[in-house]
């Protein structure tokens, strides 16, 4: 299958790029230095809601309990359990797995078909955007997805679940690890191996696929410091012929060396990579002349750039200006070089970093599509069903993929091998996500969530609670409080007073004015506490706080974290 | 849906692309109302005086009793009189262009602010919940299934628009608000002139200023709205300046809409706090003070948008309704004010209804105590009957599915 490349060329990670609205881009110019003084919830929800999908107040206020650098440490920390694998929610009346039943994992399975291999990707997806929704106070989900951008693959061209799901595997224990390691092993994926043709790179007819990409998209990347030749991405392409997958036994398809397959000769390299020379070696001993080539790529300051700009671009801000080059990115980039190519310490500095603290940065990301779907399940402690009942456990977690998706981001089909455009295509970056078309489905999607949800058959139904939601709030009955609070929770950044003004009298107070009028609202949200039976007031009360969100979630502020 | 909310210009267009939908009996039906809320409850018995009934009305209400010689008496009615800040609809009914219906309420009436804001809005029994509006449930008639294939070539507009305010209930069809809200003048004029408001230089302000330009950019009816707006560039200076009667704003750009030959059939614009508990009046001069202003912008806002009405040529268009959830107490209280009460008068005015008063003066008692209300002599749904009957011209059939029940029309058109 040939690879659609991106049309518009390649962005320019170093380089300050034009505003595509009249205004200047504002400059950040706080530095790497450790951010000092006060450790503020409006802090923790920023930090929360960059390292995680949304701010969930319970993730917040943990977070605070311990200290800012205790806060980061247990954001990074190593983290032993992985999840327990996706399993068969797909029987349906037109198809039951002949091998595995329901409520199984089907990763164990031996073989797949045409009826389960498409059933198979829809239960890795859900399951996927599941463990986003379910996440820990951690790290992981996140770098997964910033991964999975990084080094992108699509579902549909590799079509074997199994594959897939072990290259979803590798993302998660390489996440917070190291970086050299990973570009190892995701050489050897077989889900990489098929999708950038490594597994028909074969001497007699090498194919440059990955040679290129491991270069171009994954390494040193296509900025003014990235020099590769055409001949280097030829002599990288002969030096990983007789790479391939071994899929005999389905549940344990790896990717292996094949000797047989191997392009024996001398590869040489260009002046951008020092003219390096990897001798040709015969036999199962010419694996090791992938490791030489990591080596001489590695030893490239660009690759530890590169990297540093992307993890910037999708944690702080798009626009990496030269003093922001000079501030964060190359000292970040001397850390990832001195560590090793751990990511951790990398993560470490940014996220301690006065920069990353500055409120200048504060809202000034879009969320991303994941980010303001799944973001929103967990901001509101939206309920879904437990794994006792998978078919709408998973069903849901659909729904709330597929919305993803209708709004540009559909986790494991990115667009093509260079991610979703609104992390590298300049000017406009995560501009991107809001078009007229995608715009109206946010709004569609918060409007639906807070009204009617998602139902399924047999009276499943996730929706937010407006009430549970206000009733984690301190002080809902006092209608200032209720407001302030749910701009605090909902956004980074505030409204202006007159906005608010106009919340509390045009939505809380149905047009009554003035602090004498305050406890009308007092009175409601009271008598829903003592008197539940109160059908009107009920009624009341709650179509008044879905307005409120509604119109929360409908104000530009919302799309910003 | 749409971006519901726009900073704070309130615009929803619609899912489904556009398809030719035939309107049948309502082409040509050119007809609009204008519903004005007055929230908070206005006290009536200081609106439309009892002339008849003066010693009563000063024994029950010594403290904010309007003065005999300071009311605005009506040509042909007698037996009222207006409350002094409201020249301007004193002249509107001296020149038959408004009407009064008194004592407009429902049985088992309510006291609460939000449950009876909830009954004018739903049309509803005093007892039962509804979760539509009685104005959604008309437009639902007229245009069934909005909003799949809307907005088309017979119906290109909003359904219904309100200006100052999230969508109010009385606008809630079955499946779907039918209005398109357009919470604050200020971004009315933002959006026909194209403009965003103006963010903070930051790089979340600089995010917000791509996001509104989108929204704008997005919303199907953001442009059918610019363009009738943009057809009209002058309105009648009668209106105040922007600012000082936000219910004059309002108007101003309901006149606006209507002149520019939007299809639109219901505008709902409102204002308050009537919620007068305390200090209704100015103790020395009680033709002044808080209620006397409230007042007077309705008086004036109403005064202006009739003006501009004959001013843009579209006067025999439009009609218009006052309403509030309840009247006030008969007895005033300690604190120079009046408690939530029942039964009140109803305004409606236009170039092409019948004035005049329908129903009576309320009989206050001589010696009137905190418990006494205005009896009701009109259920509010014959106000919505006549409108939707008389000035819409939907059929009786209709009518009662829409508001649930069959109630008497009143002469008002």
């Amino acid at each position: 299958m040939k690879l659609n490349r991106p049309q518009n060329g390649w962005s320019n990670p170093g380089y300050p790029t034009p505003a595509t609205t009249n205004m200047e881009t504002p400059i950040v110019t706080s530095g790497l230095k450790r951010q000092k003084g006060k450790w503020t919830r409006v802090q923790a929800t920023h930090l929360v809601r960059r390292t995680m999908f949304g701010a969930k107040k319970e993730d917040v206020d943990a977070l605070l309990k311990i200290s800012r650098k205790k806060a980061i440490r247990r954001l990074l920390e190593t983290s032993d359990a992985m999840p327990l694998p996706p399993v068969n929610n797909y029987n349906d009346d037109k198809y039951t797995d002949e091998e595995i039943p329901a409520g199984q994992t089907w990763i164990t399975a031996s073989k797949q078909n045409g009826m389960n291999s498409g059933r198979r990707r829809n239960s890795l997806k859900s399951w996927w955007i599941g463990l986003m929704i379910n996440q820990d106070i951690h790290l992981r989900e996140k770098m997964v997805l910033f991964w999975h951008n990084h080094f992108a693959t699509e579902m549909a061209n590799v079509d074997n679940a199994t594959w897939l799901y072990k290259h979803n595997v590798l993302l998660r224990e390489y996440a917070l690890g190291n970086f050299k390691e990973l570009v190892r092993a995701i050489t050897m994926d077989p889900t990489m191996l098929k999708y950038l043709n490594g597994n028909n790179n074969v001497k007699k007819a090498p194919d440059e696929n990955y040679g290129r990409e491991l270069q171009e998209l994954f390494t040193v990347g296509k900025g003014p410091g990235s020099h590769y030749t055409e001949d280097d991405v030829k002599a990288a392409a002969r030096v990983l012929t007789g790479f391939r997958i071994e899929n005999k036994v389905l549940p344990d398809a790896h990717g292996i060396f094949d000797p047989a397959r191997h392009d024996e000769g001398d590869k040489t390299f260009s002046a951008f990579y020092g003219n390096t020379v990897i001798h040709g070696r015969k036999g199962k001993e010419a694996e090791q002349e992938l490791d030489e080539l990591l080596n001489m790529i590695f030893a490239q300051e660009e690759v530890s750039k590169f990297i540093c700009r992307k993890l910037y671009r999708f944690f702080v801000y798009h626009t990496i200006d030269d003093a922001t080059e000079q501030a964060v990115i190359l000292p970040l980039a001397k850390t990832f070089r001195k560590g090793g190519y751990e990511i951790r310490p990398v993560l470490q500095e940014l996220f301690s970093s006065a920069h990353f603290f500055d409120t200048g940065n504060y809202g000034g990301m879009i969320k991303s599509p994941v980010d303001y779907c799944v973001g929103l399940c967990r901001e509101y402690g939206v309920k879904f069903p437990d794994d006792s009942d998978v078919v709408d456990e998973y069903g849901f977690w659909t729904n709330i993929l597929g919305q993803a998706a209708a709004m540009q981001q559909n986790i494991g089909d990115p667009p093509n091998v260079a991610g979703w455009q609104a992390y590298y295509q300049a000017p406009q970056y995560d501009k991107i996500w809001i078009n007229s078309d995608t715009l109206p489905k946010r709004n569609q999607f918060t409007d639906r969530m807070i009204n009617n949800g998602f139902t399924r058959p047999a009276n499943k139904k996730i929706q937010i609670d407006a009430v549970a939601f206000a009733q984690t709030l301190s002080n809902p009955g006092n209608p200032d409080a209720l407001i302030n609070d749910s701009i605090a929770a909902l956004y980074m950044i505030g409204l202006p007073d007159k906005d608010k003004q106009y919340l509390k009298e045009g939505i809380l107070l149905s047009g009554l004015q003035g602090m004498m009028s305050d406890h009308y609202w007092t009175d409601a949200w009271q008598k829903l506490a003592d008197k539940p039976d109160d059908t009107a007031n009920r009624k009341d009360v709650v179509a008044k706080l879905k307005k409120l969100y509604q119109y929360l979630m409908n104000l530009p502020q919302y799309q910003l974290c | 849906m749409l971006p519901a909310f726009l900073n704070g210009l309130s615009l929803k267009a619609l899912a489904g692309s556009p398809l030719m939908h035939s309107l049948g009996r309502y082409m040509g039906d050119d007809r609009v109302l204008v519903l004005v809320q007055l929230a908070g409850g206005n006290d009536g018995i200081n609106t439309v005086i009892p002339l008849d009934q003066y010693s009563a009305y000063m024994s029950a209400r010594a403290n904010i009793a309007l003065p005999e010689d300071k009311v605005l008496r009506l040509t042909g009615a007698d037996q009222i009189a207006l409350h002094p800040a409201m020249t301007e609809m004193q002249q509107l009914f001296n020149n038959g262009k408004l009407g009064i219906v008194q004592a407009v309420s429902y049985p088992k009436p309510n006291f609460s602010h939000f449950r009876a804001t909830d009954i004018w809005m739903t049309a509803s029994d005093s007892d039962k919940v509804v979760n539509t509006g009685w104005a959604g449930r008309y437009l639902d008639d007229i245009y069934p299934h909005f909003p799949n294939n809307y907005p088309n070539e017979g119906m290109p507009d909003p359904l219904a628009i309100q200006v100052g305010s999230v969508v109010a209930g009385a606008l809630q069809g079955p499946a779907f608000t039918m209005g398109l809200a357009i919470s604050n003048p200020s971004n009315f004029y933002n959006l026909i002139e194209g403009k965003v408001t103006a963010s903070s230089p930051t790089r979340a302000g600089e995010q917000l200023e791509y996001i509104q330009q989108m929204g704008l950019k997005t919303d199907q009816y953001a442009a059918v709205i610019k363009k009738a707006a943009l057809k009209v560039t002058k309105q009648s200076d009668k209106y105040p300046a922007p600012g000082k009667n936000p219910l004059a704003d309002q108007l101003k750009i309901v006149a606006r809409l209507i002149a520019g030959g939007l299809k639109t059939k219901i505008y709902m614009v409102n204002t308050g706090s009537f919620d007068t508990h305390a200090k209704q009046t100015d103790d020395a001069d009680k033709t002044t003070g808080t209620h006397a202003n409230l007042l007077r912008r309705v008086s004036d806002a109403i005064g202006a948008f009739m003006n501009d009405l004959e001013y843009l040529q579209v006067p025999d268009k439009v009609m218009g309704i006052t309403f509030s959830e309840f009247g006030r107490r008969i007895r005033s209280n300690a604190s120079g004010g009046t408690d939530h009460g029942a039964a009140a008068p109803l305004f409606y005015f236009g170039h092409a209804i019948k004035g005049g008063v329908i129903g009576n003066n309320p009989v206050l008692p001589a010696n009137a105590t905190v418990n006494d209300n205005v009896p009701m002599q009109t259920d509010f749904r014959s106000v919505y009957t006549s409108i939707l009957q008389n000035w819409f011209t939907l059929q009786p059939a209709d009518v009662q599915q829409v508001l649930n029940g069959r109630f008497d029309t009143l002469a008002m058109v």
